[in-house]
């Protein structure tokens, strides 16, 4: 990036006496601006560390396998798992990519191959995608109360309108990931197919597609990261903290999730509690991890030089 | 219609000559499926409008007025329910004030140093460390918020908080907003052309001055976009404030004490025990709408600023 002018010191040099003291006090100010900076940034980092410092201290001690089988528990910590949340977790994330790779894919190829730009609907589609990608998650929780668990759908408190809610709260981050890729398809391979009598679709089905896949699969998953610990729309749509069985369906019975377990534990006032809240979320952030180690790895393994 | 077109375009030698354009159903109904997919997104927009709306109106009938003159809130009450928003809007701001306190200096020092300073390598380990933060869920953060930062920093600090309190909810929503802030704002300072930085070392100006007086400056509507979209994201975060600062709705600026804000006490009361059609339900939508058009305005406003640096020098 900038090099440092190397010109600056050298043009003050040959005046003795008066630039010679500014110099050295624009130096010691220099030092000062860097240092802040530095300390700007280290401050964020340092944060990071001491969450997850202080997560592990607190919730290694919990985590064992009864923890990840038993069901949890508000009277006694030491007999408390988290299966029915993981199980709510893995329900809620078939549902959510079964709806946003679809309807992710295809928004993104419409808004790549298909939509004229000067059209004002489609300019209006993609204002309104960079807007819901900040619209509050719990506005989403407010969305799928109003419509999948009453209203029109009347799905009740289950895993299938938990599942869609938290499809329609990432679904801009599958759009926004999923244009990108398959932009970086260069025009040449289109022309190409076109060029040798395949339409439109056969020219998308099967050129552009295959080669935008680890893109599109990178974006799904970095959407399904940013799903799987949302809680305040899930809280909202009627997830449960504490399931004690654990025979939930898509459709029926009451559910749970993690981060919703995470909540409940931690707003209990009782210390035992808050530690099994800091295993809950080793285990989660595990999770988010691998996903995320998976999305770079994709992105690595499989990345295209045109 | 395809046999027509045919016979009609045919030349001599049976070959269908070049430019008449048969129609192709199945290219058109794909077509048509993939703009349905895109249009949901235009769909959940009105869904949310309309999910809001429906449940607000029949609010505000019956509350009216007294959603701005009462001078507490508590629709819960069954004695006597109180419709005042201005406790929920104190609590909200004051967190979310905080948290810019924190997130805007860190978040542009930390974008000036990535832009400016670092070397291509350091930028290559850090900005990725940095998207960490963006991925910690937010219940995390409350987490650390409740169960780290008020008794084990705050209080051992000296600072006689109460334990939900709004500094320790503030101090980790500014941590949670320096991301977005952070990446906007060094966006924004990189896409400054090179040439005004050359000009600028010329002319003799160290890398403080640079930074400072040409770069901020010509990168200022995307740093503005950035605190204006951490200002939306603080107002709508809700898990950190459901955790932290307690569910009492409050009045004042005193930071140790605890603060409902608008998204607490939507998570709160929407537990299920509010049947549809009651008030405490309906309160519900209302508060929501209420934060929908906060953060829309602020969204809008960001979106704005980002596309007009993005026209100056892309």
């Amino acid at each position: 990036m900038a090099a440092p002018p190397p010109s600056a010191d050298a043009a003050v040099a040959p005046m003795p006496g008066t630039a010679f003291r500014r110099e050295r006090s624009t130096q010691v100010r220099e030092i000062l601006f860097a240092g802040a900076l530095l300390t700007a940034l280290g401050i964020s980092l340092l944060t990071l560390i001491v969450l997850i410092v202080d997560v592990v201290t607190q919730g290694a001690g919990s985590l064992s396998g009864e923890f990840l089988s038993e069901t949890p528990s508000r009277i006694d910590p030491s007999s408390s798992g988290i299966a029915p949340a993981i199980k709510g977790t893995l329900y809620l994330m078939v549902v959510c990519a079964l709806f946003i790779i679809p309807v992710g894919v295809a928004s993104s190829l419409y808004l790549e191959e298909y939509a004229n730009r000067e059209n004002w609907f489609n300019r209006f589609i993609e204002l309104n995608i960079q807007n819901l990608a900040a619209v509050p998650s719990i506005v989403y929780g407010v969305l799928g109360l109003a419509f999948l668990v009453r209203g029109p759908l009347s799905l009740g408190n289950v895993v299938l309108a938990g599942g869609l809610t938290l499809g329609l709260l990432v679904l801009p981050v599958v759009i926004v990931a999923g244009r990108e890729a398959i932009r970086a398809v260069p025009p040449s391979i289109r022309e190409g197919s076109m060029a040798l009598g395949a339409t439109k679709w056969q020219t998308i089905w099967k050129q552009v597609l295959p080669a935008s896949i680890p893109g599109l699969a990178t974006g799904v998953i970095l959407a399904l990261s940013r799903a799987i610990g949302e809680t305040a729309p899930l809280i909202v749509v009627g997830a449960v903290a504490f399931v004690t069985t654990s025979s939930v369906g898509f459709t029926d019975g009451t559910f749970s999730a993690l981060p919703i377990t995470i909540f409940g534990w931690t707003a209990d006032a009782q210390t035992e509690f808050q530690a099994l809240a800091a295993a809950a979320i080793i285990v989660l952030m595990v999770i988010l991890l691998a996903m995320n180690a998976v999305a770079i790895w994709l992105r690595n393994r499989y990345e295209q030089k045109w | 219609m395809e046999a027509g077109a045919q016979t009609q375009g045919a030349a001599p030698g049976g070959w269908t000559p070049l430019g008449v354009k048969r129609r192709r159903w199945g290219e058109e109904i794909i077509r048509a499926l993939l703009f349905l997919a895109a249009a949901i997104s235009v769909l959940t927009t009105l869904g949310i409008i309309v999910a809001l709306l429906a449940d607000s109106i029949p609010f505000f009938e019956e509350v009216g007025s007294k959603f701005f003159t009462d001078d507490s809130w508590g629709p819960l009450f069954a004695a006597d329910p109180k419709f005042g928003i201005w406790q929920l809007l104190n609590g909200t701001f004051l967190i979310t004030g905080i948290a810019i306190l924190v997130a805007v200096p860190l978040g542009l020092g930390a974008a000036v140093y990535l832009s400016e300073y670092a070397s291509p390598r350091v930028r290559k380990v850090v900005k990725p460390i940095l998207e960490v933060l963006v991925g910690v869920p937010t219940v995390v953060f409350g987490y650390f918020a409740l169960a780290f930062v008020t008794p084990e920093l705050l209080q051992p600090l000296g600072i006689h908080v109460s334990s939900f309190n709004a500094l320790s909810a503030g101090l980790v929503m500014g941590i949670m907003i320096v991301p977005t802030i952070a990446s906007i704002s060094e966006d924004a300072m990189r896409a400054v052309p090179m040439g005004l930085r050359e000009g600028a070392y010329g002319m003799g100006a160290s890398r403080r001055q640079v930074a400072t007086r040409v770069v901020f400056p010509a990168a200022i509507s995307g740093i503005v976009a950035s605190i204006v979209l951490g200002v939306s994201r603080g107002v709508g975060e809700t898990m950190i404030v459901l955790l932290a600062a307690g569910l009492q709705p409050n009045f004042g600026i005193n930071p140790t004490e605890g603060y409902a804000t608008i998204t607490t006490f939507m998570g709160s009361a929407a537990d299920g025990d509010n049947p549809a059609g009651s008030i405490g339900y309906e309160s519900i939508f209302a508060c929501g709408l209420i934060l929908f058009l906060l953060t829309l305005v602020m969204n809008m406003i960001a979106i704005r600023f980002v596309r007009r640096y993005r026209q100056v020098y892309e």
